[in-house]
């Protein structure tokens, strides 16, 4: 459909490595600066979308195949949990991230860090497979 | 008047809020209901957002010679409410394409009058 | 704005529908920035914007773009929602107004917050602090919401895909 365009090709080959290498920023600046897991999880799908829009949904799925994104969605899920247990099983309580290293800031740091990780993770990983799932319906109906 | 114009933002809220509701009662496509309710979600959101707003404040970052931060808690809790709305929404879209499926349209008194005809048993599949 | 909504409620062509929630969401984040929310705007940008602007172009090409015409106008939805707009207008007059740095929200655990999380958590973004340390549990929760969200997409639309494929393959019996 879209990839016949070579305007399109080529600004969108410009825009997808800043797009997640910005997202990759949000993730690990949300510290301090506006961002976190939330937003890092929706800007790198939106990344792998425009690809998807622009070079064909094969080649997308070849990038990043059902399995994986399924994957993702669940380790993130996991991945916060599994703090909130190594936190809880290090003598504090659940998710409290003080306790992970010799200091409490460092400690903090470490947990807040991890989570919001697995946050984007799961979101990303989220978005992707609703999306991957919509195309795939799109097709199955194409081909009736 | 001026005692007022404090309160102009809820009025703004108040009349998003029912337009949202209005798509969601009145209209019978069920597409256009879930626009309706991503409306009136976002007034939901504005007014948290409205709420935590203190005049003459920053944006809530530590740095050094700010000293009126706006209030950081409803800008979390809208922060996680707006990826679950989204999250909510596909899933309601994907109710609407499997019902556009089962009965072959989404306006809602279509499918309540296939349903009330004793004489059609089982909607056929038409996609 | 609330021009944007009126044309959502007036559009018959869900095209347009949909192109126009979009654009109510990027005037929703420009309103965030407006009040300081960065975070929210940011959010609101990327999903508003961007995700679900595609995912409902998705369902538009699954199902129809056109809503169909003929609709009888019935008065009773104007009522009911003009009776409980003007009982909000009504209860706004209590609300204390906007940007007061004395209304009860900002009394509450919002001091400690901002005084203490520099001190107790570190980072200096305090939506972030609040976000994954002080209501940890809050987040989980929702990072579980989305992971169910697209769970249930994955059930109730990737499920039917693998049994319409299976149905062609064996013989052609009609499911429900």
């Amino acid at each position: 459909m879209l990839n016949q365009t070579s305007i399109l090709r080529v600004i969108s080959k410009l825009l997808i490595p800043p797009i997640m290498l910005f997202g990759l920023y949000v993730q690990f600046h949300g510290d301090f600066g506006p961002g976190g897991g939330f937003q890092a999880g929706v800007i790198f799908a939106s990344a792998f979308i425009l690809y998807a829009l622009i070079f064909g949904v094969d080649n997308a799925r070849k990038a990043a195949p059902a399995w994986l994104t399924r994957l993702m969605l669940a380790s993130g899920v996991l991945l916060f949990g599994g703090v909130g247990v190594v936190s809880s099983l290090m003598g504090g309580g659940y998710l409290n991230y003080s306790v992970l290293a010799n200091d409490v800031h460092a400690g903090q740091h470490l947990g807040i860090t991890l989570i919001e990780f697995g946050v984007g993770l799961t979101v990303a990983g989220a978005m992707i497979t609703i999306f991957l799932i919509f195309d795939g319906l799109l097709r199955a109906e194409e081909e009736d | 008047m001026d005692a007022f114009s404090g309160l102009f933002n809820y009025w703004i809220v108040v009349v998003l809020m029912m337009m949202g509701f209005y798509i969601v009662i009145s209209q019978q496509n069920l597409i256009k209901k879930i626009v309706g309710l991503n409306v009136f979600q976002v007034s939901v959101f504005v007014f948290y957002i409205s709420m935590g707003k203190i005049k003459g404040g920053s944006a809530p970052i530590l740095a050094d010679g700010i000293e009126i931060y706006s209030n950081p808690l409803p800008h979390v809790l809208i922060l996680t409410a707006i990826v679950v709305g989204v999250a909510t929404t596909a899933l309601g879209l994907a109710l609407t394409v499997r019902i556009k499926n089962a009965y072959g349209t989404i306006e809602e008194d279509e499918i309540e009058a296939m349903e009330n005809t004793p004489s059609n048993k089982t909607p056929e599949a038409t996609s | 704005m609330a021009v944007t909504a009126y044309s959502l409620v007036r559009m018959h062509n869900l095209f347009a529908v949909v192109m126009l929630s979009g654009i109510y969401s990027l005037l929703a984040a420009v309103i965030y920035v407006v009040m300081d929310a960065v975070d929210v705007a940011f959010t609101e940008a990327a999903v508003g914007a961007g995700i679900s602007t595609v995912l409902m172009l998705g369902t538009l090409a699954l199902t129809t773009s056109m809503e169909k015409d003929a609709k009888m106008f019935s008065p009773l939805p104007l009522v009911i929602v003009t009776v409980t707009g003007a009982l909000l207008i009504y209860a706004t007059l209590d609300m204390p107004p906007y940007g007061d740095p004395t209304a009860p929200i900002h009394h509450h655990v919002a001091p400690h917050y901002i005084e203490k999380s520099a001190h107790e958590v570190g980072p200096p973004n305090i939506v972030t602090s609040i976000l994954a340390s002080y209501r940890g549990y809050d987040t989980l929760g929702e990072t579980t919401v989305i992971f169910t969200a697209a769970a249930g997409v994955m059930a109730l639309i990737g499920r039917s895909r693998r049994r319409k494929k299976k149905s062609d393959k064996s013989m052609p019996v009609e499911d429900s």
